[in-house]
């Protein structure tokens, strides 16, 4: 196995944008980290894009040779990976594999999702087809009222607290309040959080993350070739994938995620690190609750201690962990196929030292979590600031 | 979801039918193949079991966002159920003011209207959970 350097990145402005097309997010988004990574066309050996649904979300299978042949790429094998929410996370994986392999050199990875061509119902139904369509959603399960059940488990079984899930809200908005790529760079108060209304109680309208247009993309190469290439390297130290039931029902812990400990597990035996060393970790906080939940199966805090230590301020910016500096898929913005990619370009940014307001001081390990559906699939990467 | 799809599995639908591996013995619903405990093991040796539809409530929410195909029934309460068989069925609680639902709280299941495939297709039916005990007003 070589070691394998992201030398480029790329994403779009995330949100509601009306003007602009699936192929439009993932080109401006993959010419954009070809070009800071420094690296031409006619050296691209491959092409991964992670998307959830763009059947369903815009009529059109087969995207990943669309992007690259209106990229100018035509020539450039592409695949797209779907695994839900960890679409982007497990396209990366993928992507590091065939570097780290030896089978190619430079591979570009993307994501995209184009969610605001159909209304919001119908967005939150293709969303909710990750989950078991015949067993959980005909009953009348929805993707929100699923992570609504998990909360309440946690907060019976661990004394997790509403005010614990909102302190999760109001500090991922803080930071993307310093991000101008965020969705919603903008804070919020505490009790707006509390009082919004109830989509699946306990979660609040506040406590579920948006669902988003956008792009995002990595250059990766060797990290023996970094040299040859003008984009400053971060270093991937190492990845693992985790799995489980694909029905929340069909989990032993409806509080844990499996998935995420599984991936975390093998991602630190990887890089030779433990979850102290991390600086900072973007998670897959698409609910408030899926936040606290992250951080403890990550091994970040004690199971059941997420909720206090979040509270305690123990995740915020330069605290014990930096947790979601970029605002999360709350405030960040939720392009699901993309969010995998956006993780791994904010560790970027951050090992890089190119964070502005949300730096993180002398940030050496970032880790990312992309979770799939409501933990069936989960990826985690861990990255290191390059060193010479 | 379309008529076949809803078609093949209404025998799990209208009478709760599972599965019990005949090597360790534990119970799943909907029926599966091959036992994850056993395995390969497993496999032609799963034998129908029948639910008998109690359980307790291990986990529950009131949907205020709706699945569009339950717009007309918002809000609803859905809730994961632990069942006597040691095997656990997302469904929803029906009959019962929210407040008045608690964790561990049993209930059985009914069969009930889940939804219809147009305004005038066919109507799908499936359980839902009722409280066994009575509920004091």
């Amino acid at each position: 196995m070589r070691d394998v350097a992201i030398i480029g990145i790329g994403e779009t402005q995330i949100g509601e944008l009306w003007d602009k097309s699936l192929r439009e997010l993932g080109i401006e988004a993959g010419l954009k980290a070809i070009r800071d990574a420094g690296v031409s066309g006619e050296e691209v050996d491959m092409l991964y894009v992670g998307n959830m649904s763009a059947g369903k979300l815009i009529n059109q299978e087969h995207v990943a040779p669309m992007i690259a042949d209106y990229a100018g790429l035509d020539d450039v094998p592409a695949v797209r990976i779907e695994s839900g929410g960890a679409s982007g996370g497990m396209a990366l994986a993928e992507g590091y594999i065939s570097v780290a392999s030896g089978l190619d050199d430079i591979v570009v990875v993307g994501g995209a999702e184009k969610m605001t061509d159909v209304n919001d119902e119908e967005a939150k139904k293709i969303l909710s087809s990750t989950a078991d369509q015949e067993w959980e959603t005909v009953c009348g399960a929805t993707f929100d009222s699923l992570h609504a059940m998990m909360a309440r488990y946690h907060m019976n079984k661990y004394g997790t607290t509403k005010e614990q899930l909102a302190e999760v809200i109001v500090k991922n908005h803080s930071n993307a309040s310093k991000n101008p790529n965020a969705q919603y760079p903008r804070e919020i108060p505490k009790n707006f959080v509390m009082n919004a209304p109830m989509v699946s109680d306990p979660l609040g309208m506040f406590d579920c993350a948006p669902l988003s247009d956008g792009g995002a993309a990595v250059v990766l190469c060797p990290a023996e070739y970094v040299d040859s290439y003008k984009g400053e390297p971060v270093k991937i130290l190492g990845a693992g994938h985790g799995a489980d039931h694909i029905a929340l029902h069909d989990r032993r812990e409806i509080g844990s995620m499996k998935a995420t400990r599984i991936a975390a597990e093998k991602a630190f035996e990887h890089s030779k690190i433990s979850p102290k060393d991390i600086d900072l970790a973007e998670v897959h906080d698409n609910y408030s609750i899926s936040e606290i939940v992250a951080i403890e199966d990550l091994g970040f805090f004690k199971k059941g201690e997420g909720g206090q230590a979040t509270e305690d301020g123990r995740t915020a910016l330069n605290s014990e962990v930096s947790i979601n500096t970029s605002g999360g898929l709350k405030a960040k913005g939720q392009p699901v196929g993309a969010v995998g990619i956006n993780q791994a370009i904010e560790a970027t940014i951050q090992l890089r030292g190119d964070a502005g307001d949300r730096q993180v001081e002398d940030a050496r390990y970032g880790l990312t979590h992309n979770v799939g559906g409501t933990g069936a699939s989960a990826v985690v990467h861990i990255f290191e600031r390059w060193s010479e | 979801m379309t008529t076949p799809r809803f078609w093949r599995e209404i025998e799990q639908r209208y009478r709760g039918i599972g599965v019990q591996c005949e090597i360790c013995d534990r119970v799943y619903f909907p029926p599966r193949e091959i036992c994850p405990h056993c395995r390969r093991e497993s496999f032609g040796k799963m034998n129908e079991r029948e639910l008998s539809g109690k359980g307790k409530v291990l986990t529950y929410t009131e949907v205020h966002d709706p699945h569009p195909d339950f717009k007309m029934l918002t809000p609803y309460i859905m809730a994961i159920i632990e069942m006597e068989e040691d095997v656990r069925v997302t469904g929803q609680i029906v009959d019962i003011d929210y407040e008045k639902v608690e964790t561990g709280m049993e209930v059985k299941a009914t069969m009930r209207r889940l939804g219809e495939e147009s305004p005038e297709g066919i109507i799908y039916y499936g359980y839902k959970f009722t409280p066994i005990k009575e509920i004091k007003e």
